[in-house]
C-alpha cells in the first residue's frame, strides 16, 4: 500500500480553497475511488456528484491536475502521485459546493435548438427508409453522454464567459446530429450563425481533446456546420447557384 | 439565451492547475511557423536561383513572368512599377499563403501559438475581450474555399513541373532526354505531400459531399467524400509534412542553382 495526497477544492459559490488529504491508494483505483475514500475517512461533508462509475452517465466531471476529466475514468496510475493531485470543480459553470457545479444552463440551451423534424414517412405504415452510410455520421454524435467537459474546457465559455451568445461544443454536436440527419427537414444554419455563435469557435480543438467518448467534435461537427453557414450566409457563388436552381 | 453567473473568477494569463508541459506544443508551432515565414519571405524576395536545369522551385511555380526558361509569358513586364521590387514569387505566393492562413487546422494552431487565445487548453488568457470568427476581421476566414480553388490549380502546375523535371537538356546537342534526378524525386514528393494536404481540406470535404445529408445517393459523391475524409483525418500531419517539404524543395533547387549542392542524376 502506498499513499498519495489529493488537493481537493472545498467551497461554494461564495468562494473556497484547496485542502490536502492524504490517503492510501492501491492498484486499479480511479480518482473517484480516492475521492470517495477521502469522503468516507476524512471529510464526510465533501460533495461530489457521481452515478455510474462506468463513464456513461457523465456526472462525475471535474478537473484533475488542471485537465477536464471524468473522475471515474481517470486511473491513478495515469497520474504522477509523487506530487499532490489537484481535483477541482468545472470552471465554466457556477459552483454549488465542493466538486459539484450547476450545469443547468446546458439544459436551457438545449431547449432552444429546433428539435428533430423528419420528413413525411416513406411508407404507409409510418416508417422511413435510409442508408446506414448516411446515418453513420450522426451516430458518432449520439455517443455523447452530456458530461459537459467540452463545454468546460472551451475558452469561449471558460475564459470569455459568452454563455449568453454561444451554445458551446456539446450543442454544436447536438445541432450537427440533427442538421446532418438524412430524414431531418429543418434548416438551423441561420440561428447557428446569428444566435448560437458558431463563429465564436476558433477551432482550437480543446473540446475534441477532452471528450471521453472520443467524438471528433471540431472536425466532424463544428467545421461542417461552419461550412454550411458559409454556404448560406457568406458565399456569393453558392447563393448565385441557388438562385438559378431555384 | 440565458446568462449564467459564474462564481469562480476567470484565470489570468498563463494561469492553470495543469501540471504538464502545456507550453511545449504551442511553442513548437510558434517556432515551426516562424521559421517557415522568415525563410519563405527571404526566398521570395531573392528573385534568383529559383530554377536549376529542368527544376523549378515550388515557391516560384508557375513562373508567370520571369527570366528563367520556365517562364510562361516572358520576362518581367514593362508595366511593373519601378518602385515595387519584383520577384516571380510575388505573383503566385499569395495563393498558397492565403490558403494556409485560412486553413482550419492552421487557424486553430496559430490562434493558440501566436495569439494565446487560448495559450493551451484550460490555460488562462491574456485578454478578456473576444470576437472570435464571429465578426470582422476574422470572419474573412470564411473565404477559405476560394483559396482552395487556387490551391488546386497550383497542384496542377506543380504536377507539370514534375513532368518537366524528367526532361534534361544535353548541353552538347541542346536536345532533351528523359531522365531522373534527385531533384525530380524532391519535386515529386512535394506534389504528393501537397496533394495529401490540399485534397484533405475541410472545405473540399464539404463541397464534394459533406454538405449533403444524403451522400450515398450518388456513388461518385460517396467515393469522393470517403477519399477526402480519409486524407482529412490526417490533415494536421499533412499540413506540417507538406510545409516542411515545400520549404526543403526550394532549398534544394536554390542550393543546386547556387552551385553549393550538386544534383545527382539517377539515370
Ligand atoms: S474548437 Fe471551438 S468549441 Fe471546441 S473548444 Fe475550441 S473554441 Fe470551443
Ligand atoms: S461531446 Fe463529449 S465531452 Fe462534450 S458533453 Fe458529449 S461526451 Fe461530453
Ligand atoms: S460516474 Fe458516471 S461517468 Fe463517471
Ligand atoms: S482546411 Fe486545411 S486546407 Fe482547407
Amino acid at each position: 500500500m502506498t499513499s498519495a495526497t489529493f488537493r481537493i477544492w472545498r467551497g461554494n459559490a461564495k468562494g473556497g480553497k484547496f485542502q490536502d488529504y492524504t490517503t492510501e491508494v492501491s492498484e486499479g483505483m480511479v480518482v473517484l475511488d480516492a475521492v470517495h475514500q477521502v469522503q468516507a475517512e476524512q471529510a464526510n461533508d465533501l460533495a461530489v456528484r457521481w452515478n455510474c462509475k462506468a463513464g456513461k452517465c457523465g456526472s462525475c466531471s471535474a478537473e484533475v491536475n488542471g485537465s477536464p476529466k471524468l473522475m471515474c475514468m481517470t486511473r491513478l496510475s495515469s497520474l504522477p502521485l509523487d506530487k499532490p493531485v489537484t481535483i477541482e470543480p468545472m470552471q465554466a459553470f457556477p459552483s454549488i459546493r465542493d466538486l459539484v457545479t450547476d450545469v443547468s444552463w446546458n439544459y436551457q440551451v438545449k431547449k432552444e435548438i429546433q428539435p428533430f423534424s423528419p420528413r413525411e414517412p416513406d411508407s404507409a405504415d409510418g416508417t422511413w427508409r435510409m442508408e446506414q452510410y448516411d446515418v453513420e455520421r450522426v451516430q458518432e454524435f449520439r455517443k455523447c453522454i452530456e458530461c459537459f467537459l467540452c463545454q468546460d474546457v472551451c475558452h469561449v465559455l471558460r475564459d470569455h464567459r459568452l454563455h449568453g451568445e454561444f451554445i458551446g461544443p456539446r450543442f454544436f454536436v447536438y445541432s450537427a446530429a440533427l442538421e446532418m440527419h438524412p430524414l431531418d427537414t429543418v434548416d438551423r444554419t441561420t440561428e447557428l450563425a446569428n444566435d448560437h455563435g458558431v463563429g465564436y469557435c476558433n477551432i482550437t480543438k480543446c473540446c475534441t481533446k477532452v471528450c471521453p467518448e472520443e467524438i471528433t467534435i471540431t472536425d466532424n461537427a463544428i467545421i461542417p456546420l461552419k461550412e454550411r453557414v458559409v454556404d448560406k450566409m457568406y458565399d456569393p457563388l453558392t447563393k448565385l447557384l441557388r438562385m438559378f436552381r431555384g | 439565451m440565458e446568462q449564467v453567473q459564474i462564481s469562480v473568477p476567470a484565470r489570468g494569463w498563463g494561469q492553470t492547475t495543469r501540471a504538464d508541459a502545456w507550453w511545449v506544443q504551442p511553442l513548437a508551432v510558434f517556432l515551426g511557423l516562424s521559421t517557415f515565414i522568415v525563410y519563405s519571405t527571404w526566398a521570395a524576395f531573392q528573385g534568383e536561383h529559383y530554377a536549376f536545369g529542368p527544376y523549378l522551385s515550388p515557391f516560384y511555380s508557375p513562373e508567370i513572368f520571369g527570366d528563367s526558361t520556365h517562364s510562361l509569358l516572358g520576362p518581367k513586364p514593362g508595366w511593373w512599377p519601378m518602385w515595387l521590387p519584383f520577384s516571380p514569387a510575388f505573383l503566385i505566393l499569395w495563393a498558397p499563403v492565403g490558403f494556409r492562413l485560412t486553413c482550419y487546422y492552421y487557424r486553430g494552431a496559430y490562434y493558440k501559438a501566436f495569439w494565446a487565445d487560448p495559450p493551451s487548453c484550460a490555460v488562462g488568457e491574456p485578454r478578456s475581450g473576444y470576437l472570435g470568427e464571429n465578426s470582422f476581421p476574422l470572419i474573412v476566414q470564411n473565404l477559405h474555399r476560394y483559396f482552395l480553388i487556387f490551391a488546386l490549380l497550383l497542384l496542377v502546375f506543380l504536377t507539370l513541373d514534375v513532368w518537366n523535371a524528367l526532361w534534361f537538356e544535353d548541353p552538347a546537342t541542346n536536345s532533351l532526354s528523359f531522365g531522373l534526378g534527385v531533384g525530380t524525386l524532391v519535386l515529386a514528393v512535394n506534389v504528393v505531400l501537397l496533394g495529401s494536404y490540399t485534397l484533405g481540406c475541410h472545405s473540399l470535404r464539404h463541397l464534394v459531399g459533406g454538405g449533403h445529408d444524403r451522400i450515398s445517393g450518388s456513388p461518385l459523391r460517396r467515393q469522393t467524400y470517403d477519399c477526402v475524409s480519409c486524407l482529412n483525418r490526417r490533415h494536421m500531419l499533412y499540413a506540417w509534412m507538406s510545409l516542411v517539404w515545400v520549404g526543403f524543395s526550394d532549398v534544394y533547387v536554390r542550393l543546386c542553382a547556387m552551385g553549393i549542392w550538386s544534383d545527382l542524376r539517377l539515370f
